[in-house]
């Protein structure tokens, strides 16, 4: 409780600035209001677009909000796509939505983790039709599983691939080589 | 025997095609009307119609079209999996392999990308250039699309007409960056070189003499009886489900969604410049044709009110840590030599942060999710290609009509095959 006293003073400060800002500053706190400000973790501003965090059991319901609020309507899915970091642990995969409302012009970023053993994530094929191809890139790519999805199979590489290539322990160039180690050039 | 086996598993097929799409198409079949006759059509992958690699199978009775599957992948190249191990210049030229059709628009948009991330301020006239290139890369995409659904229609005429045009256009990027189709043009910070005389003499007289063009064309295609038959009403769709779908661009703006990156996120001083977004109202192949040609118009005037306006000074930012410089002082100027050596072996660290660029494609909203870890080369790139997201509803769009009104809905939708399978 403290801590939102503190915070609050320092969003208003930040919204005088800048209506960037102040537009992001109100849609934190209706989304605090919405949802509850347990849902989020890692809020941020990174070039100026609210970005949180929230868990895969939460996200179907906040899109959904977010889509048939009538203040904000947050009802354009621009994209969504998966993510892989191996070295957080039990958080190894996760998927990034980008969402926009054409009326309010304001973007929100929203992002689940979930452990790379457990690959499932909530389909939104029930509220966005063009969920549909994106969740299948994310499957083909990462091997994210969406249950409920209506047809998740590979959609751009071949139906026969047996793993998900966008996975970083797939290395672009031949990782058995060692004439040529991998100090400079990318990782 | 087998007829009736390979109609009962027909009847599953469509069964589930219309579960999936309840209540649009009033002509499709009963299901359990076994007399009728269905056809399954391979349209694609290599069909000329379809200008590009990619394959619907269709569900024909007759004519009409009861269901489809589309097919994607084809010339899938793995875009986002080599950008992670490329320098940020060196994206550039996958970028140019997305929408061939307008391929500047690519580069700038990923050049904005990076730029947003280290934070480079470029010059108004790098911005003013940029913005007459993305428009004329605006123009030649808007100008295939258009010509293509005149072929598609059986008027080859129109296309031969405005290929001529496309012709002058590219040559004034090779003016600018030496290349026609796969531009790779400008730098991150600003453009490799500047507006020559001789590109902006082409210029004058290409804005010149391309308006004429332009209205025969329309004079032709516009009014006409036979032309609009054909695609007034064919492959509509509403602004509702158009959103739903994903929609953005001439596509989304078709069904009367007045939607422009241009307008609601300005980049590249798109603000200092006065045009108007048109709009059409049943989101049909009639509207798209006609929201592209009116966008010519458009893009037409920012680029003469840029050129007008073209300020002086530099052409790219002083950005010696991500500007490539110039060749000659490489050879000559030591810290030039410096900064190559740094820039090309990833000596230098872009900074940690994700950022998400859109800007206003050919066909839609390309955008740019860049996360970057501190490292040389992006940690993860995600393209949001706006043909991927809305070729969705392709089916959606031509079920219950018939193979001809299918063709020219595709060709309306300005589908490119390399953006789509990135």
């Amino acid at each position: 409780m403290a801590d939102q006293n503190e915070s609050i003073p320092a969003q208003e400060q930040a919204a005088a600035q800048d209506p960037a800002a102040q537009k992001n500053a109100q849609l934190l706190a209706l989304l605090h209001r919405l949802f509850g400000a347990d849902a989020f973790t890692d809020v941020e501003e990174p070039y100026g677009l609210l970005t949180a965090t929230t868990t895969r059991e939460q996200i179907h319901g906040i899109i959904e909000g977010l889509q048939k609020d009538e203040e904000i309507q947050l009802h354009f899915l621009t994209t969504m796509c998966g993510m892989h970091w191996p070295e957080k642990k039990d958080q190894e995969l996760g998927i990034v939505y980008h969402l926009h409302s054409l009326t309010q012009n304001i973007r929100l970023r929203l992002k689940i983790f979930f452990p790379i053993a457990d690959p499932v994530a909530p389909t939104l094929t029930d509220l966005y039709s063009c969920a549909n191809w994106m969740e299948r890139e994310a499957f083909d790519f990462y091997g994210i599983i969406f249950p409920g999805h209506p047809n998740l199979m590979r959609i751009l590489n071949v139906e026969d691939m047996d793993y998900h290539p966008m996975r970083k322990e797939y290395a672009l160039e031949d990782g058995t080589r060692e004439d040529k180690t991998d100090l400079f050039f990318g990782r | 025997m087998a007829v009736n086996d390979t109609l009962e598993s027909t009847h599953k097929i469509i069964e589930s095609a219309r579960e999936q799409q309840p209540n649009l198409n009033p002509l499709a079949p009963t299901v359990n009307d076994f007399n009728q006759e269905l056809t399954t059509l391979n349209l694609g992958p290599t069909h000329p119609a379809t200008h590009g690699i990619f394959q619907n199978i269709l569900q024909m009775d007759g004519e009409r079209i009861i269901s489809g599957v589309p097919t994607i992948g084809y010339i899938h190249r793995a875009f986002e999996k080599i950008a992670e191990r490329r320098p940020f210049y060196q994206i550039t030229t996958l970028t140019d392999r997305m929408n061939y059709c307008s391929s500047p628009i690519n580069n700038f948009g990923w050049h904005m990308t990076v730029e947003k991330l280290l934070g480079v301020e470029v010059p108004k006239r790098a911005q003013y250039i940029r913005v007459i290139m993305m428009e004329l890369a605006r123009i030649t995409d808007h100008l295939i699309c258009n010509g293509i659904l005149g072929v598609d229609t059986g008027a080859f005429t129109g296309f031969l007409y405005l290929m001529d045009e496309r012709e002058k256009v590219y040559e004034i990027y090779e003016e600018l960056c030496g290349a026609r189709l796969t531009t790779n043009m400008g730098r991150v910070g600003g453009m490799e070189r500047d507006l020559s005389d001789v590109a902006i003499a082409k210029l004058r007289a290409w804005l010149k003499s391309f308006p004429a063009v332009m209205r025969e064309f329309e004079a032709m295609f516009n009014r006409n009886r036979i032309f609009m038959d054909r695609i007034v009403d064919v492959g509509a769709i509403s602004a509702e489900r158009a959103l739903n779908y994903g929609f953005t661009g001439p596509n989304l703006r078709a069904a009367g969604v007045d939607y422009d990156v241009r307008v609601m996120n300005p980049y590249s001083s798109y603000q200092d410049f006065d045009f108007e977004i048109p709009v059409g109202t049943k989101g049909d192949t009639y509207d798209r044709f006609m929201v592209r040609n009116e966008e010519i118009w458009q893009s037409l005037r920012i680029i003469n009110q840029a050129l007008e306006n073209l300020p002086q000074g530099p052409y790219h930012a002083d950005a010696p840590h991500f500007y490539l410089p110039p060749k000659q002082a490489v050879y000559q100027n030591m810290e030039a030599l410096i900064y190559h050596f740094k820039i090309v072996m990833g000596e230098i660290d872009a900074p940690v942060g994700e950022v998400y660029h859109s800007v206003e494609g050919g066909n839609g909203e390309l955008g740019f999710y860049l996360v970057s870890d501190g490292g040389r080369t992006p940690y993860r790139l995600h393209f949001r290609r706006p043909c991927f997201i809305y070729y969705q509803a392709y089916t959606e769009m031509v079920v219950g009509q018939t193979l001809s009104d299918a063709i020219v809905t595709l060709s309306s939708m300005n589908v490119i095959a390399g953006e789509l399978d990135a």
